[in-house]
């Protein structure tokens, strides 16, 4: 007989506040990360409708704006270092606090211990400590948004020397260096929440799992995790040296003999394009720590509402492993034009191009998934087979733009942001929105609606597309980034109706996601109840536990596992799918 | 036709195991069979993160180190006794870690005495090296390996700081007699963060002088 | 019990989303072969290597694009579910995806190396003696292109001479200094001969971006960063910044002429040396 694990949580019942609010359960945690990186979400993409607007009438008056941001309207019109702050924190607010957080954050920590068998995180106190971190890190940029210097202007990207001089342009001040110290707040979270999940998932996984039977949604998490331990801490110590060339007359990044205005700056020989290899360093390997979790995810997804296994789970896993590895070998590539040496152009052309490789396995794996399936095409089903659709097309334009001397001409314009929107933002949303349908009925006991959801899908899929594939042609065009007027330049003038397709659709995608938001929020309240634990007929632990899952998560005894998660579909079987934690009556046949 | 491949196996279950979670060292209710215990995960995870901390930071001092406007400041005389000092303690630290294993208790306490006196001693030492730093007119802004020479210190400092702090909650656990030969992992995790700071502060100490 | 290969049922979802990636498909195919919006029209020798690279990349993925979305719309129309059967179980075939990653790897490695040809030509490659070379200055946020004029010398420049009028910071005593121009948002060159251009910053970085010369570099404070290429078409273009600057950065233009002779290149040279 074995001490049962519910008598030591058979204690008090913990007080409101200690149960949903400091809680140290991971499920709590993961839905607090969740919610958070919503409403950030909502802020960055209030952000980009304000661009839009202004991309697609640029000098048109607008006096409701006006009278909502006086300052930043003064005279009718949006100011252009309004426009570029709007860039700057739209592109920091959706990587860092909406991506990097909904998936990893969210996802990760309601989902890890769930799906490995355990009853929650191995360092439950340090889980909820890199939450309330991360918050504050959310309270710390969004205060940027509002300092009287203005909000900072560097792009998400921070550039030197225009980052590291506060008087390079309005809001490089105060406003900079609340930048960095959150920035450098969400690193020290991201590595808290990465410790985490990379020793829960390797010492806590239940009897009977191997490495090779976890759900493709645990290995993404894991690898991402050490990809994070990697590369965040590289970010944090740019950040570091950036905060001292402000702030304590260091040059790490800055020349000598630079002039900002009429004013001579005085540094001593720092060189502006180490930001950018450290960035970078980091940089790269952060978007495939935003698009593994999403990969994993949707592949567990479409499996399951494809009713068929995932196709070539050995090669899914490698391919993962392998474009992790690669992520740091790639980062040259947004450096092209840089004036770094042309020699590393052509090295990390040929990095850049192999890491397409994996991708493309990946590819063939989710369509072979798809091939000979029998599809439920629920919400969450929806949602991941847009990923797939939407990873597609972001990727091979990422071909383009690899390929150095064709990225000479499309570098720093809207076929970069056509490219990385679709990729990093986009294909991620769609897996998150597919997790976010799927989980819901666990992680609240209720459904989500089902017609709202997909509703949802249709508005944003269509508008998705119609937002960012003209893009690329308005890149092809020659359209800069982060340009206030496109109208300034006589070659930009003829595809002006294009930005202002962009922005009508634009407007239209972000009205569809309050369907979403709505759908999501009535729901948790007053969704119709899921009294099935497993209404999506899906096979991971998680799905074994109640809907939601009590403290402890399984009740007196941990499952055992005796399969992969994969068993959809199996011939000679009652049901279309086995549960891992069935044991084997029948060997499958072949 | 498919390949039926391990990871489909199906039917295998494991051999039972004792309950509970055994300190997270190994088997446990969870099943786990892995062979390293969270604590020493979590720990070398941790130092990978600082490794990379600093890793990073030397890129960005070999770059700059080729820059035409580098030049080189005199290293404060007192960060030689200062390294032999961390090392000292970090040798503390492991005499306290064998002592426990051959179940001698009071040893271990008086080496983990030892060992935080050098690592305040080393700390407080490392302050006095910005002093004399200070005093010969080189400050933060004054030259490249100046500013890196205070922040590499500076941030190397912190850690060692945490790893004070560490060492202190392992001493107080000593001294309540709650560390004994089949517990003390707590010690064996301290001892492992002292060394990689100790190979760290090498590490950077090298450079430095190398340039 | 079926496994697989009995049909699976048309779904309303299904055919919905496979007719949107049809349109997708062929909205897309229509703005790269019909081209309504499309480069700016080629001026320089190097571009059309870039264009034809472009071109490649594009057929690759153009085809690449319409085979995958298009399978994925296939399969989401023909593969619903029908309630009683069951999808296919298999899961692997070695040799499918072996087959793939290594067609992927070549294509991808032919792009490589077609890539790198172009890449070489324009890196690898000095610009011939008889260019044209200006020295630009970017700054916060206007372009200033200095020319050396008739002595062929270009003169000293120091930060610590920079002043409102004179934004290089132009040693006029020296002496190779007395003829050069010093044009600010103007350039010249004349068509069809190199233009070597060595780029500069005063302050933050900036991009150097001729759309329709297929030119880009970033302009770096402390780095003096050379680019060269040769006009072909004579006529009035634009130049812009293509690195966020500051709050100016959407304004940071300048106009760049090519002469249809080395003459009325010379005689703009005149006429702006006498400003």
């Amino acid at each position: 007989m074995h001490e049962s694990h519910t008598a030591e949580h058979v204690h008090h019942e913990l007080g409101f506040v200690r149960k949903y609010i400091f809680s140290t359960d991971h499920k709590i945690i993961g839905i607090q990360y969740m919610i958070t990186a919503m409403a950030m979400a909502v802020v960055g993409g209030l952000l980009s409708m304000l661009m839009r607007y202004q991309l697609a009438w640029p000098q048109v008056l607008s006096p409701t704006l006006a009278k909502i941001f006086p300052i930043s309207y003064s005279g009718g019109v949006m100011a252009p270092e309004f426009y570029i702050s709007l860039v700057t924190m739209h592109g920091t607010l959706m990587v860092f606090f909406l991506f990097t957080a909904v998936l990893t954050g969210g996802f990760g920590n309601f989902l890890i211990p769930l799906q490995i068998g355990a009853r929650d995180m191995a360092f439950p106190f340090l889980n909820a400590l890199s939450y309330w971190v991360f918050l504050l890190s959310c309270i710390v940029i969004f205060s940027a948004l509002f300092v009287t210097s203005g909000a900072p202007m560097g792009g998400w990207t921070a550039y030197a020397p225009l980052s590291a001089v506060p008087s390079a342009a309005p809001g490089q001040a105060t406003g900079m260096t609340l930048w960095i110290t959150a920035i450098a707040l969400f690193s020290v979270s991201g590595l808290m929440g990465g410790l985490n999940y990379i020793t829960t998932i390797l010492t806590m996984r239940t009897r009977g799992l191997s490495m090779m039977r976890l759900p493709l949604t645990q290995w993404s998490l894991l690898i991402t995790a050490i990809l994070g331990l990697l590369a965040f801490p590289v970010l944090l110590g740019a950040g570091i040296l950036l905060m001292f060339d402000r702030l304590g007359g260091t040059s790490f990044f800055v020349p000598a003999g630079i002039i900002m205005g009429q004013v001579p700056i005085d540094h001593a020989g720092g060189h502006p394009l180490l930001w950018q290899h450290l960035f970078w360093f980091f940089g790269h390997p952060e978007v495939y720590i935003v698009v593994l979790p999403a990969m994993g995810m949707a592949s567990d997804i479409l499996s399951t509402f494809c009713r068929k296994p995932i196709f070539s789970y050995r090669m899914m896993v490698y391919s993962m492993v392998a474009i992790s590895v690669l992520s740091f070998v790639v980062w040259g590539h947004h450096m092209f034009v840089s004036g770094m040496n042309p020699f590393l152009g052509s090295v990390f052309t040929l990095t850049t191009l192999l890491i397409a490789v994996p991708s493309a396995v990946k590819t063939f794996n989710w369509l072979g998934t798809m091939w000979g399936a029998r599809i439920r095409f629920t919400a969450a089903g929806l949602f991941a087979i847009g990923f797939v659709s939407m990873f597609v097309s972001g990727g091979l334009s990422g071909i383009f733009l690899g390929t150095s001397a064709a990225d000479i001409q499309l570098q720093d314009t809207y076929f970069v942001v056509a490219h990385f929107h679709l990729v990093m933002a986009i294909a991620p949303l769609f897996a998150a929105f597919a997790g976010l349908y799927f989980w819901f009925p666990k992680m609240f006991g209720r459904f989500m609606n089902p017609l709202l959801g997909k509703i949802h899908f249709w508005f944003t899929f269509i508008g998705a597309y119609c937002v960012f594939f003209p893009m690329h042609i308005i890149g092809v065009g020659g359209q800069m980034r982060r340009i206030y007027d496109p109208t300034q330049y006589m070659f930009l003038v003829p595809q002006q109706p294009v930005n202002v397709f962009i922005t009508i659709s634009a407007f239209i995608l972000g009205a569809a996601q309050l369907i979403f938001l709505v759908n999501f929020f009535v729901s948790i309240f007053a969704g119709k109840r899921a009294t099935e634990r497993n209404p999506w007929h899906a096979t991971t632990l998680e799905w074994t536990a109640p809907s939601p899952p009590g403290h402890g998560n399984f009740g007196e005894e941990l499952p055992t596992v005796y399969r992969w998660p994969f068993d959809f579909s199996v011939p000679g079987e009652k049901e279309d799918f086995i549960p891992q934690d069935v044991p084997a009556t029948v060997t499958a046949r072949h | 036709m498919p390949v039926l491949t391990d990871d489909r196996r199906i039917g295998t279950v494991p051999p039972p195991i004792p309950p509970g979670d055994n300190g997270g060292n190994g088997p446990s209710e969870y099943g786990s069979s892995f062979p390293i215990s969270k604590g020493q995960i979590g720990v070398w995870i941790l130092l990978t993160a600082v490794v990379m901390l600093f890793a990073g930071l030397s890129s960005a001092y070999i770059v700059l180190r080729g820059v035409p406007a580098w030049q080189n400041i005199e290293l404060p005389s007192l960060l030689w006794p200062n390294t032999a000092i961390l090392l000292l303690s970090s040798v503390a630290i492991d005499l306290a870690r064998r002592a426990i294993r051959r179940r001698d208790a009071q040893s271990m306490k008086r080496w983990l005495i030892a060992g935080l006196v050098l690592g305040v001693a080393f700390l407080l030492g490392q302050v006095a090296a910005w002093r004399q730093l200070v005093n010969a007119g080189v400050y933060l802004p004054s030259t490249l390996q100046s500013s890196f020479f205070y922040i590499l210190s500076g941030l190397h400092g912190v850690h060692l700081l945490g790893g004070v702090i560490a060492l202190v909650w392992v001493l107080v656990a000593a001294l309540e007699n709650k560390i004994t030969v089949f517990n003390y992992e707590r010690l064996k995790l301290c001892a492992l963060y002292w060394h990689v700071m100790d190979a760290i502060w090498i590490y950077l100490f090298g450079m430095l002088l190398l340039s | 019990m079926a496994d697989g290969t009995g049909p699976g049922r048309f779904t309303l979802s299904g055919i919905v989303l496979a007719g949107l990636i049809v349109i997708l498909i062929v909205a897309s195919l229509y703005f790269f072969i019909a081209q309504p919006y499309w480069f700016p029209i080629l001026a320089s020798e190097h571009g059309a290597r870039i264009d034809s690279l472009f071109m490649a990349v594009l057929v690759v993925s153009g085809i690449a694009f319409v085979l995958v979305q298009g399978a994925l719309g296939f399969f989401v129309a023909r593969y619903g579910e029908n309630g009683r059967e069951r999808a296919a179980y298999w899961h692997d075939n070695p040799k499918a995806e072996a087959i793939l990653l290594i067609i992927t790897a070549v294509i991808l490695t032919v792009l490589v190396f077609m890539g790198q040809r172009v890449w070489a030509s324009i890196y690898f490659s000095d610009a011939p003696t008889d260019a044209t070379i200006v020295e630009i200055t970017g700054e916060q946020f206007l372009w200033n292109f200095h020319y050396a004029g008739p002595d062929g010398q270009f003169g000293r420049t120091d930060s610590k001479l920079i002043t409102s009028t004179n934004n290089i910071g132009l040693d006029r005593d020296d002496p190779a200094a007395k003829d050069d121009i010093v044009s600010i948002g103007n350039m010249h060159a004349p068509v069809n001969k190199p233009v070597r251009v060595r780029l500069r910053s005063k302050d933050v970085i900036h991009s150097f971006f001729l759309p329709n010369f297929r030119v880009k570099q970033d302009a770096v404070p402390g780095m003096g960063i050379e680019v060269w290429f040769t006009p072909t078409k004579a006529g009035p273009f634009e130049v812009a910044c293509a690195e966020l600057c500051g709050l100016g950065h959407y304004r940071m233009k300048a106009a760049l002429t090519i002469d249809e002779s080395q003459e009325k290149f010379n005689q703009w040279l005149e006429e702006a040396a006498k400003q």
